[in-house]
């Protein structure tokens, strides 16, 4: 796959390439490889169409190695989904209902009817940002934000479906809850979603 | 029985438990943390006979007064100010012997922005994460102090550091902070990097442990719009849509869609965590390594 690797500082470098798709089994594979022991790094940070490599001795000489490699241009399948019951009981469900011009109904039965991926986390502590709707379902984010969103909140942003792991402000789009603790410190593992979990979101109650 | 704990008389304006931070968890959206000055926080753990591991409570400005209930070793330095034990002046940046009830007042500081206390046996909150550090960005890690607060400490490693001065940088009259290019300083007009490394800028008072933030010349952009959120780096210089450089410290966030001009060496963040509001601040362009 084409890309572009980014000094950052004196030990980092940040990978770009053309699609969520393509950053996302880049990371996998990245990650296989720090696994593997052929990669010593300290951060391997995915986002929308990067990979970060925080902590290399030698940034320059991983740059010219790594954009001239050859890459799965898929990810591998991960592990099963992770199931996370959710009531689409959000208050901003009827207006995400109009941006798709579907009924409210509707929008639950395509929400739930698809395989999320978790392409990469941020914003707070366990808060993923999920892939897997198609483009044609975008929406905006509100165009005031909430000074406070619940925890549990189900929210869509622009192609991204993400679950509020803690109340916080926030400017997402609505459409659910869920009982599902995305975050606690004291469990192993912390966080429920890592870049890469696939995720279904399972309806409960009679909405 | 002896108690090791730490009882909080006076929380200062901001003082938190800090230690080498919790790195490696970015890509699950946790802040690297830790303190912010962290030669200063690695010497007063070796004068106070900690490893290099054990947490310390960070002050911001005006310091804090603890009393421990048992007897304990401690070393204060990083930003300098007076040092009380039971009302009488005791050393700063050197060990100090602390009686069991007596208290350690921390002055606010001569110059700077943060001193370091350190007590033997370090303090012993639960850690999150691999780490004690509290991060104010996500709010992991103990919260920040209030009166009244008791610490926990460990057990004592050894016998503390035989220093009796130990040489500290002083916090800065000008800070000069070194920045390589990139990795999106093609977002803004040449003019606008020649700006940011030449022109004289200020510490703002909005600094916080999250990030150094400038008053001083915008830079402009070449582009418009927003990044896509990418992986932000620390002493990465972000410039939010005002036009004003930002320097990302311990606690920023893991990813960010505004531009990163530059990025800040990271043998002069320590600096930066001393500068306080107000003090000229010059970007130095330099060659990477």
């Amino acid at each position: 796959m084409p890309m572009t690797a980014l000094l950052v500082g004196d030990d980092a470098l940040l990978i770009e390439v053309g699609s969520g798709a393509e950053a996302q089994s880049l990371h996998a594979e990245l990650v296989r490889r720090r696994a593997e022991g052929s990669l010593t790094v300290r951060e391997i940070v995915p986002a929308a169409r990067t990979v970060l490599l925080d902590g290399l001795d030698d940034p320059a000489r991983r740059a010219a190695e790594l954009t001239t490699a050859e890459f799965p241009r898929t990810p591998p399948r991960a592990r099963a989904a992770i199931e996370l019951p959710v009531r689409y009981d959000g208050p901003d469900l009827a207006d995400v209902a109009a941006h798709w011009g579907v009924s409210e109904r509707e929008v639950a039965r395509i929400h739930a009817g698809t395989e999320f991926t978790v392409a990469f986390c941020g914003f707070a502590p366990g808060f993923g940002y999920l892939t897997g709707l198609p483009a044609r379902y975008d929406v905006p984010r509100r165009a005031t934000p909430r000074t406070a969103v619940p925890a549990g909140a189900v929210a869509l942003a622009g192609p991204y479906t993400g679950v509020y792991p803690r109340s916080s402000p926030g400017g997402w789009q609505l459409i659910g809850t869920t009982e599902a603790v995305l975050w606690d410190h004291a469990r192993v593992p912390a966080a429920l979603l890592a870049p890469g979990t696939r995720v279904r979101f399972v309806p409960v109650g009679d909405a | 029985m002896t108690d090791r704990a730490l009882v909080v008389v006076r929380a200062g304006a901001l003082t938190t438990v800090q230690d080498r931070g919790r790195s490696g968890h970015a890509h699950l959206g946790v802040p690297r943390s830790g303190a912010l000055d962290a030669p200063a926080a690695a010497l007063v753990n070796r004068l106070a006979g900690n490893p290099p591991e054990a947490a310390v409570l960070e002050t911001t400005l005006n310091g804090c007064a603890l009393r421990p209930r048992s007897a304990v070793v401690v070393a204060v330095a990083g930003a300098p100010c007076p040092v009380w034990v039971g009302g009488r002046p005791a050393a700063w940046g050197a060990p100090v012997t602390v009686p069991a009830g007596e208290l350690l007042e921390v002055g606010a500081v001569v110059s700077g922005v943060r001193s370091y206390v350190a007590v033997s046996g370090g303090i012993a909150v639960e850690p999150v994460l691999g780490s004690r550090a509290t991060d104010l960005l996500s709010g992991l890690g103990p919260a920040p102090l209030t009166d009244g607060t008791v610490l926990p400490l460990g057990a004592p490693a050894g016998p503390h550091a035989r220093v009796d001065v130990a040489p500290q940088p002083s916090p800065p009259a000008e800070l000069v902070l070194r920045v390589t290019p990139g990795p999106r300083a093609d977002w803004f007009t040449p003019e606008a990097f020649r700006v940011f490394t030449s022109r004289a800028y200020r510490v703002s008072s909005a600094s916080n442990r999250i990030g150094l933030r400038t008053e001083g010349p915008a830079l402009e952009r070449a582009r418009p719009g927003e990044l896509p959120s990418e992986g932000m780096v620390l002493g990465a210089v972000q410039v939010p849509p005002d036009g004003r450089p930002v320097v990302f410290l311990a606690d920023h966030p893991t990813t960010g869609g505004y531009p990163v001009i530059a990025v800040v060496r990271t043998a002069d963040l320590p600096a930066a965590a001393q500068a306080a509001p107000g003090i000229p601040v010059r970007f130095l362009a330099v060659r990477r390594r």
